[in-house]
């Protein structure tokens, strides 16, 4: 999935941030001990506090475990779930299940795509929204999904794609 | 406490809460449940009982399986079978209150059927319908009837009936009992699973594994999800059975993070049982040992493939390696290991607290017991369903599914997801067993069925799966890295209307080249949908090549849109509505499609008034008498 662009403002964001990283990071890896198979779940602590996976966390993420940081960042990237640039404050996700498929994700897609006016895997410029593709939620009974900020938009169809932005996003 | 005092509690607190002089209320609280309203539905449910000043026990519980009716209700009164209702919103709620609950009118003509002794007048019995009537119950046995989240219900239903046998009995005889009940790995590959336990139980070492493999990614496929939701002891029983059979210490479930409900159910689920030491250093008093953790997944469709997930919980990318050696032989960490999937392990307790015999009773000669299916796509009963082996496609789409919306022609049934193939209607008389599916060239999978009408394009659906296992390649060996991307570039290009002659000879000479010569099970099926739907719809490919045609309307480059002189009045919506101003034409005036700025988006018919239906979709041909220009509307006499 493609990373969205870094604007200016990102770019701040990030430097600003880099003390806080290493205050929270060092709060996550106390309850670790160190060793490889927590590599995952302390990503995964990582992203659930930043969003993301900020690079200077990563770092010191390889230190702690003893690991090149060619392979923490092997696993960052290895997985869809972790993301290495900051997501917007309110995430879409699209299922493309083949439930959904069937009954119209694409078209759907296509039209938050519009709305946004970003593509599948991008955030707003304002870090207001990230919109993302799912390959499959398991709810295929409402298809199509729509997964705004973890409320769950069932039975979604073209017109009603305003709502999501009306009241789940915000 | 001995398990003994703990049953005992369990079945006096059931026994005290069914014969309860309350109301009771079940609420499907699923993931489907929630999506379509169950929890506003809790809140106006609560508001209006305080509102009317009524007592009423609520208990949320998982899914039984209706789908197409969530949110769901089920009411039991005192003295009479309890009474399901679906498709619920708030105002209805008010009217359930207000007539059977205050009053004693149990309206038929909103509910779904009973359940329990007795009959109401004018409504069904649940089971007799034909959604639930050729369903059997085991691994869903308790879903939608219990409280997942209260370890007491599932004991008061001879939960961990089979775990208390099990320690009774050596564990070869565990293994052999699983062996004579003929169950078979129920997460695609349909492996015998006392076959598998017994090489991991004869393989030397003291250290030994058991996961559980709850990351289920087929897209369409729900049914593990429901069964983690609605019942997690089941499985967890089930695992310790495995354990305690094969000699392993310690456990695992992997499963994805996009199911957190399902998380938080396993997690209270095993806190419960440490309280009870139902695991932990002496289960059941019996000297048995063992500790489970639950490893999130972290989205990669791979990791469901067994090496691949074990170096996935050891923390490392999740590619798979070249087997021999099994798991069972080395696995993780280089332990003897055993994998199974959610749903067999649901079996596994099963069959222990009951018998071998009992279960091999469902099914066919090859293929034992039931399996769990997710019915979805174009049919008129989505939902989560367990039926014997040797159920006929007809059977489970006719009856159960209630055919197609819309009298809509059936196209094919898919299973298997993305690793399996499209079973066309006319094999719809095929039973589902492990053979029959194979034979047709699609496999049982992990029981995702998806239904596929006469508006899906064939070639289309094969680009979607071919995506999808592309992009989820983890590109560890060539035949699967590249030829899933040469065959998607293929079918891309004759979706959008490149197709060469020869395409269709030359993705079958991938596909098999693929399939033959990729390391793990996800480049060995993903050629699965390419070459069933050529074997079965091959006439569509062709189509999309010679004449650049798409029959179901759904490749987009393919299809035109014309505003059709006779019926357009001007009324400007369309043009109003296109995003790229292709639509020329004033009040009154018969509007025309710029066909070399038009981008085919279809917003122009689908805003077109129903009344007017103006603009027509088609592929290939373009309508006669379709004007250059806008013209003045001629007026109608």
């Amino acid at each position: 999935m493609a990373n969205p662009p870094v604007g200016e403002d990102t770019q701040a964001l990030l430097t600003n941030q880099e003390s806080a990283i290493q205050k929270s990071l060092n709060e996550i890896l106390h309850s670790y001990e160190g060793s490889q198979d927590e590599l995952i779940p302390i990503l995964q602590q990582v992203q659930h506090v930043f969003g993301y996976l900020p690079e200077p966390a990563m770092k010191k993420l390889a230190k702690f475990l003893k690991l090149p940081e060619s392979t923490v960042f092997g696993v960052g990237t290895f997985y869809t779930q972790f993301k290495l640039m900051p997501t917007g404050r309110n995430i879409i996700k699209v299922c493309r299940g083949t439930a959904c498929h069937v009954r119209g994700s694409a078209q759907i897609l296509a039209e938050i795509e519009n709305q946004l006016d970003i593509n599948a895997g991008e955030t707003t410029s304002d870090l207001e929204y990230s919109l993302e593709t799912i390959a499959c939620f398991g709810s295929c009974a409402l298809a199509p999904v729509v997964v705004a900020n973890n409320k769950v938009y069932g039975r979604m169809t073209v017109p009603k794609v305003g709502e999501i932005f009306n009241k789940g996003a915000q | 406490m001995s398990f003994e005092e703990i049953k005992e509690q369990a079945i006096l607190q059931w026994k005290i809460m069914q014969q309860s002089e309350k109301i009771r209320i079940l609420i499907g609280m699923g993931t489907c449940g929630r999506a379509a309203g169950a929890e506003d539905i809790l809140d106006a449910l609560d508001q209006e009982l305080a509102k009317k000043n009524i007592q009423v026990d609520i208990l949320p519980v998982g899914c039984i399986g209706l789908c197409y009716a969530e949110p769901l209700i089920e009411v039991i009164k005192p003295g009479k079978p309890s009474v399901l209702y679906g498709n619920l919103n708030t105002e209805l709620m008010s009217e359930i209150i207000a007539d059977y609950l205050i009053a004693d009118n149990p309206r038929p003509d909103l509910a779904i059927g009973t359940r329990g002794d007795g009959t109401l007048d004018g409504i069904p019995k649940l089971f007799d319908l034909p959604v639930l009537k050729p369903q059997v119950r085991i691994s869903l046995r308790n879903c939608g009837n219990i409280d997942p989240e209260n370890i007491n219900h599932y004991i008061a239903n001879g939960g961990y009936e089979g775990l208390a046998k099990a320690v009774r009995m050596k564990p070869q005889e565990v293994i052999d009992e699983i062996k004579k009940s003929g169950l078979r790995g129920r997460g695609g590959a349909g492996f015998p699973t006392g076959i598998k336990w017994q090489f991991c139980h004869d393989t030397p070492g003291d250290i030994k594994y058991v996961i559980c493999n709850a990351d289920e990614g087929d897209p369409g496929a729900f049914m593990d999800r429901a069964l983690l939701e609605g019942d997690p002891h089941a499985v967890l029983e089930g695992i310790l059975i495995g354990a305690y059979a094969i000699g392993a210490l310690e456990g695992y479930i992997y499963i994805r993070a996009e199911y957190p409900l399902a998380i938080q159910r396993l997690q209270i689920a095993i806190k419960q049982m440490e309280e009870y030491g139902l695991v932990g250093d002496d289960i059941m008093g019996s000297g048995f040992r063992f500790h489970i953790k639950i490893k999130e997944g972290a989205g990669a469709f791979v990791c469901g493939e067994e090496t691949a997930m074990m170096a996935s919980i050891e923390g490392r990318r999740g590619m798979p390696r070249s087997r021999p050696p099994f798991p069972a032989q080395s696995g993780l960490w280089g332990k003897p290991t055993n994998i199974n999937n959610v749903e067999t392990w649901s079996n596994v307790s099963a069959i222990i607290a009951k018998s071998a015999d009992w279960y091999a009773s469902y099914g066919t000669e090859n293929s034992k017991g039931t399996k769990n299916f997710s019915l979805a796509g174009k049919v008129v009963r989505t939902g989560l369903i367990e039926v014997p082996m040797g159920i006929t496609l007809r059977e489970i789409l006719y009856e159960i599914g209630g055919g197609i919306p819309e009298n809509k022609r059936l196209k094919a049934i898919q299973t298997g997801g993305p690793s399996g193939g499209f079973i066309p209607e006319s094999l719809i008389d095929l039973p589902v067993d492990y053979g029959s599916l194979t034979q047709a060239g699609s496999i049982m999978g992990s029981g995702g069925m998806v239904i596929v009408d006469e508006d899906t394009c064939m070639v289309d659906i094969t680009k979607f799966f071919l995506t999808f296992t592309q992009a989820e390649s983890c590109g560890k060996c060539i035949p699967c890295r590249w030829g899933t991307k040469q065959m998607l570039d293929i079918l891309i290009d004759i979706t959008e209307g490149r197709g060469r002659l020869g395409d269709v000879e030359l993705l079958q000479e991938l596909a098999e080249s693929v399939k033959g010569n990729s390391l793990c099970g996800l480049g060995q099926t993903a050629p699965n949908p390419v070459l069933t739907s050529i074997r079965y719809f091959r006439d569509e490919y062709e189509e999309h090549i010679v004449e650049k045609h798409c029959s179901a309307m759904q490749c987009q480059a393919l299809i035109s849109y014309y505003i059709l002189p006779d019926k357009c009045q001007g009324c400007m919506i369309c043009a109003r509505n296109c995003p790229v101003q292709a639509i020329e034409g004033g009040k009154r005036m018969v509007h025309v499609i710029d066909q070399n700025k038009c981008i085919n988006c279809g917003i122009c018919f689908d805003v077109c008034p129903p009344k007017f239906s103006a603009v027509a979709k088609v592929s290939g041909k373009k309508p006669s008498d379709i004007p250059e220009k806008p013209i003045p509307i001629v007026a109608k006499p």
